[in-house]
């Protein structure tokens, strides 16, 4: 029996009637068309369909769309906006985070729920943070730096608060 | 992988799912659902129906008892490991938690998904044991309490009942210092050993100490060996070294291609060792 679902995606709402079995990464690209997150692995190994689920980064192929109902969800066809790269984009542009690009919408989500967590992460923490991403051609050190980079635009364009 | 069809259930509150879980013929429980999704999309579970606890906000919480730590069944690896009150009251279940998968899987995964599920390479149970936690367990015949020790009962097998739920784990704040240390799977980051430590160090000897073991056997265990060979025994690491010689004792240690039986033995002697000195090194 079907269910419908309403869910918010990169601020747009969609209602849909679906299978239970239906998984959120093919609701994402084959229902709703927006075909950037991307299925690796499968097996909630790669991080390459990660998204943002309420804000927390999620890999959603092992996801429910019925478990999403009611959820906003953010996948890398929202990150930029007006045509202007997302400062996390803007990293991997700059500093050549990106091969092949397969792995690279799941590694800027999961990196923007680290910059939410730790505006000012360490190099290791970035590697800890990206633990559950793979990439089959960067060695990841262009990708630590990629998100360097943004984590230093994110703190110019929004300083904390001194004291 | 698609899973194969079931019906979907999503109850709101406790009284619903309980109801649910008994007159549901071939049901499952759905958590955070990182165990059992990879399950069902491989087809090696395929239940007719899920009852997914998601929207059930009365099971998501941390909270002090008295001496007690309570964390709801559905709290996620991430809530455990970035909780100020776990962190200050039982940081040796912090510091488990946040060795489980990467981050996206304890952004959802839940401790009680984990520990009704029991896979015998899970980290919690390790921590669990050392902690001298309990669970509670609710139907729709009562509550009751299980002690962590005769909680899991074989692979992928517990002491809950077909119509009970995991509701709460109870955690006694830690007495003395803690550490857990693992030896993860180079591709799943499962534990091919995991182990963990309470100990009370006093006066430069061992008080009350207990060491937990996951991934060596088929049901995590406490190392009554290492255990005994401490008590009242000074914390150097000659006394370490030769305790930790107990750490695989009475065992029937897991093969398998990855790590043959002997080897992993040897991992738990290695680990446990590791472990205790890290908690006499934390003790001060």
């Amino acid at each position: 029996m079907n269910h419908p679902i309403t869910v918010t995606v990169n601020q747009r709402v969609h209602q849909h009637s679906v299978e239970p079995r239906l998984l959120l990464v093919y609701f994402l690209r084959e229902t709703l068309g927006l075909t950037g997150t991307h299925v690796g692995c499968d097996t909630t190994s790669c991080g390459a369909c990660t998204i943002l689920l309420d804000g927390q980064a999620v890999k959603s192929c092992t996801v429910l769309a019925v478990q999403a109902d009611g959820s906003e969800i953010l996948t890398v066809e929202g990150l930029a906006r007006d045509g202007a790269l997302h400062p996390i984009q803007e990293g991997f542009w700059e500093e050549h985070g990106l091969q092949c690009g397969f792995c690279t919408p799941g590694m800027m989500l999961t990196a923007l729920q680290l910059l939410a967590r730790t505006p000012d992460p360490t190099d290791r923490q970035i590697r800890h943070a990206l633990d559950g991403n793979l990439c089959r051609c960067t060695g990841y050190q262009h990708i630590v730096n990629s998100v360097r980079y943004a984590a230093r635009k994110l703190r110019d364009a929004d300083p904390p608060e001194s004291q | 992988m698609i899973p194969a069809a079931f019906e979907y259930h999503r109850p709101s509150t406790l009284d619903e799912a309980l109801k649910l879980l008994a007159d549901l013929p071939d049901a499952k429980v759905l958590a955070g659902g990182h165990s059992l999704l990879p399950l069902m999309k491989l087809r090696l579970a395929s239940p007719a129906h899920l009852i997914d606890l998601g929207r059930m906000p009365a099971l998501r919480y941390i909270r002090r008892e008295g001496d007690t730590v309570a964390l709801g069944a559905m709290t996620t690896h991430w809530m455990v490991e970035s909780s100020d009150l776990v962190g200050r009251t039982v940081p040796l279940l912090a510091e488990a938690a946040s060795t489980v998968g990467d981050v996206q899987v304890r952004n959802v995964g839940t401790i009680g998904g984990s520990l009704a599920h029991a896979d015998p390479a899970a980290d919690y149970p390790a921590a669990l044991l050392a902690l001298g936690a309990s669970m509670v367990a609710q139907s729709p015949r009562g509550r009751r309490t299980i002690e962590a020790t005769a909680f899991f009962t074989g692979l992928f097998a517990t002491a809950l009942a077909p119509d009970e739920l995991l509701v709460e784990i109870r955690v006694p704040v830690q007495r003395g210092s803690g550490a857990y240390m693992k030896f993860p799977h180079p591709a799943s980051g499962f534990a091919v050993v995991g182990v963990a430590v309470s100990a009370v160090v006093a006066g430069g000897r061992f008080g009350d100490v207990r060491v937990g073991l996951t991934g060596v056997g088929s049901v995590p265990y406490r190392a009554g060996g290492v255990e005994s060979a401490l008590a009242g025994q000074p914390a150097s690491p000659e006394a370490i070294a030769a305790a930790a010689e107990h750490a695989p004792d009475g065992v029937d240690v897991n093969d398998d291609l990855f790590a043959p039986a002997d080897y992993r033995a040897h991992l738990a002697r290695v680990y446990t060792k590791r472990a205790l000195l890290l908690a006499v090194e934390r003790a001060g």
